[in-house]
């Protein structure tokens, strides 16, 4: 006898709910309780909650059929999702396979260098450049150069991506308010959906043995910021230039290559450096999902309680991110410094 | 008029809101700004504007704040569409060109000198300056040769390679100024070009102004607040009022004989010694008169006020480039300074 049998009796319901026991399998409290030969204390009052509903009437379907139907549903889209899907995102992984494959097979003698060569390039400062130098040469003095390298190049392709496929979606945004409305839920989702959320309809899509699988993963979680502050940065360049611009009759490309990229760039950058810090947060977790390099340790550390593993790896991660943030501000001070100075 | 006006706006109405077409009619039947942004929350900007405007003259239009007048300039080269109304430029109508005709016309017509200066912060002055002919995908030489010519015509030789953000104002003008000049258009549109400049560069480039007139005879729009700067410059002066025409014409004539408070307002705050002119105030010769002296017929009241040392006795012979047009008498100039008290007030 459930609470709400009552209710559905004065509704006249009783022939469409279907007389009898539930046929409903037992819910986990149900059987722990059974099994040890208690009964589970029913409130005075419940709730009516689809599982409490379905004690009275079994045409009521219980909450566990919604995910099930949740995951039902995907499976059945899921050939066609991949047969698309698939295809489209193969070159991912050969860019990052490729990439690891570069930067694991260069020896460290050149592949240490250039990089400094690069951090020099970009930030033209010579105190970021020791930084990167000593940082690097202490992962490798630890034996962590390897895993290291295969963070780098994850995030070195990952990053790539966003920045290339994220400006323009930004642009497009900053020329159209409709769909600035209609792509910034989606990116708030992107923000906000917890990150091993990503993972589970990937896991299901792709094999977990393709890079691809955490490359979308890295890039979905990373390339929100690039896409913000490009519409932004867009939205935010003076109004009396861009008139002046259409006062001399520049056309629409001339006025974004000339005008409003230029002086949208300082906004732009701070879009990929905020992309490099989290694709660099993502590349860790993605290592749940077999993506290599200093994730890996960590979860190492977790699972077989290695303590030590673990935090070196960690820290080796915070050195990663100091030298990727402090290159690209330093590169992102340069340009904004440029413009205001000049 | 003996030739056709270089530019001329007939019954130009803007209405700013998204029903503006729908409104336009009570508009028309002549409902007041106050009441169409009370009743339908539009916003009345321009109201049956007929000006036209001469080749080679400086056309002067003159409000205060809020009264239109940088939607109107806005409209000569349709950076604003209107609601209704006429555009013609050299007896072309602007509202029936294309996109790509408008861009080739702003490109070739109409230049432009902003009030905050709208250079490009990251270009150099040079390449500022070369910027119109950039956006005619002219080669880099002529770009460069001549930028560096109007540069130096407004006194910049020499900092061609500095960028925007290291001059100061009054530079960066000139260097908008010189942008324009670049582009090598017959119309020159300025709004409010000088006001974001101090008193002293404003003069000076006022007189920059006028001295680069002489020798190109370009048309120019200009738009100011400053009647002292409007009476400066202008050849023909359009005072606007509430997005209405309140008066135009020549503006020794407007300073003379203002037909509304709102302008008597203006006038009887500036000194009219030093803006009336002498051809303003004359008559015709008369004939057997004993002058004391000849004038020119552009100098200023204050001018002549200080050669008769205050001797209200004589009548001077006015000059105009060696050939006598008229006389003028203390007593006339006397009459010509009496203060007009606004009739508002």
């Amino acid at each position: 006898m459930a609470f709400y049998d009552g209710f559905f009796k004065i509704l006249g319901l009783n022939n469409w709910c279907g007389e009898g026991a539930s046929s409903a399998p037992l819910s986990m409290a149900d059987l722990v309780a059974k099994g040890q030969g208690t009964d589970v204390e029913k409130p005075l009052f419940p709730f009516p909650s689809l599982d409490n509903l379905n004690e009275s009437c079994t045409n009521i379907s219980q909450t566990r059929d919604l995910t099930k139907g949740l995951e039902e549903g995907f499976l059945a889209i899921k050939p066609a999702m991949k047969a698309v899907l698939d295809p489209l995102t193969q070159p991912l992984s050969w860019l990052i396979d490729s990439s690891l494959f570069i930067f694991g097979s260069v020896p460290w003698f050149i592949m240490i260098p250039l990089l400094v060569a690069f951090a020099f390039y970009a930030s033209r400062s010579i105190g970021v450049t020791v930084f990167v130098a000593v940082s690097i040469l202490s992962l490798a003095f630890i034996d962590h150069y390897e895993v290291a390298m295969q963070t780098l190049a994850i995030i070195f392709v990952c990053t790539a991506i966003s920045v290339f496929i994220g400006v323009p979606i930004g642009i497009a945004m900053s020329k159209s308010n409709t769909l600035q409305k209609a792509v910034v839920p989606i990116l708030d989702l992107l923000q906000t959906l917890p990150t091993f959320v990503y993972l589970i309809p990937l896991i299901f899509l792709f094999s977990v043995t393709e890079s691809k699988l955490y490359g979308i993963a890295i890039i979905l979680y990373a390339i929100v910021p690039v896409i913000r502050l490009t519409d932004l940065g867009i939205r935010l360049v003076d109004q009396d230039v861009v008139e002046a611009a259409n006062a001399f009759g520049m056309n629409g490309r001339q006025r974004l290559i000339s005008v409003e990229l230029p002086l949208a760039l300082p906004n732009i950058m701070a879009g990929v450096n905020q992309t490099i810090m989290m694709s660099l947060a993502m590349v860790v977790i993605a290592s749940l999902v077999s993506a290599p390099g200093l994730g890996v340790n960590v979860l190492r550390g977790i699972r077989n309680l290695e303590l030590g593993v673990g935090i070196v790896a960690g820290i080796g991660i915070v050195l990663l991110a100091v030298i990727l943030d402090r290159t690209s501000k330093a590169a992102l001070s340069r340009v904004d410094k440029a413009q205001k100075t000049h | 008029m003996s030739q056709d006006p270089k530019i001329t706006l007939r019954g130009l109405y803007k209405i700013f809101g998204t029903n503006h077409k729908q409104v336009l009619q009570h508009v028309k039947d002549g409902m007041s700004k106050d009441a169409l942004l009370a009743q339908h929350l539009h916003v009345l900007g321009l109201q049956d504007i007929n000006v036209n405007m001469q080749a080679g003259e400086i056309t002067v239009v003159m409000g205060l704040s809020g009264s239109g007048k940088s939607t109107l300039i806005r409209h000569l080269n349709r950076l604003i569409e209107p609601t209704a109304g006429e555009i013609l430029v050299d007896g072309e109508d602007v509202m029936k060109l294309s996109e790509d005709s408008l861009r080739y016309f702003r490109q070739e017509k109409m230049s432009m000198v902003f009030q905050n200066f709208a250079l490009l912060p990251h270009r150099t002055i040079l390449q500022n300056a070369g910027m119109p002919l950039a956006v005619r995908h002219r080669d880099a030489e002529e770009q460069n040769r001549e930028a560096m010519k109007w540069l130096d015509r407004v006194g910049l030789g020499g900092y061609e390679n500095h960028y925007p953000a290291q001059l100061s104002g009054g530079m960066q003008q000139r260097v908008g100024i010189a942008r324009a000049l670049t582009a090598n258009t017959d119309i020159m549109l300025m709004d409010e070009a000088f006001s974001a400049l101090d008193p002293l560069i404003r003069t000076d480039m006022q007189n920059l102004l006028l001295e680069l007139q002489t020798e190109l005879h370009k048309t120019i729009i200009f738009i100011t607040h400053d009647l002292d700067e409007a009476l400066k410059l202008a050849d023909h002066l359009v005072i606007l009022k509430d997005g209405r025409v309140v008066q135009q014409g020549e503006p020794q004539h407007i300073l003379l004989n203002p037909t509304d408070p709102y302008i008597e307002d203006f006038v009887s705050d500036i000194n009219r010694a030093r803006v009336l002119r002498v051809r303003s105030v004359m008559h015709p010769l008369s004939g057997n008169t004993k002058y004391t002296e000849d004038v020119e017929a552009d100098d200023n009241l204050e001018s002549l006020i200080a050669r008769s040392g205050g001797d209200t006795t004589n009548i001077y012979r006015v000059m105009r480039n060696g050939k006598a047009v008229g006389q003028i008498d203390m007593c006339d100039l006397v009459k010509a300074l009496v203060p007009r008290i606004s009739s508002a007030a």
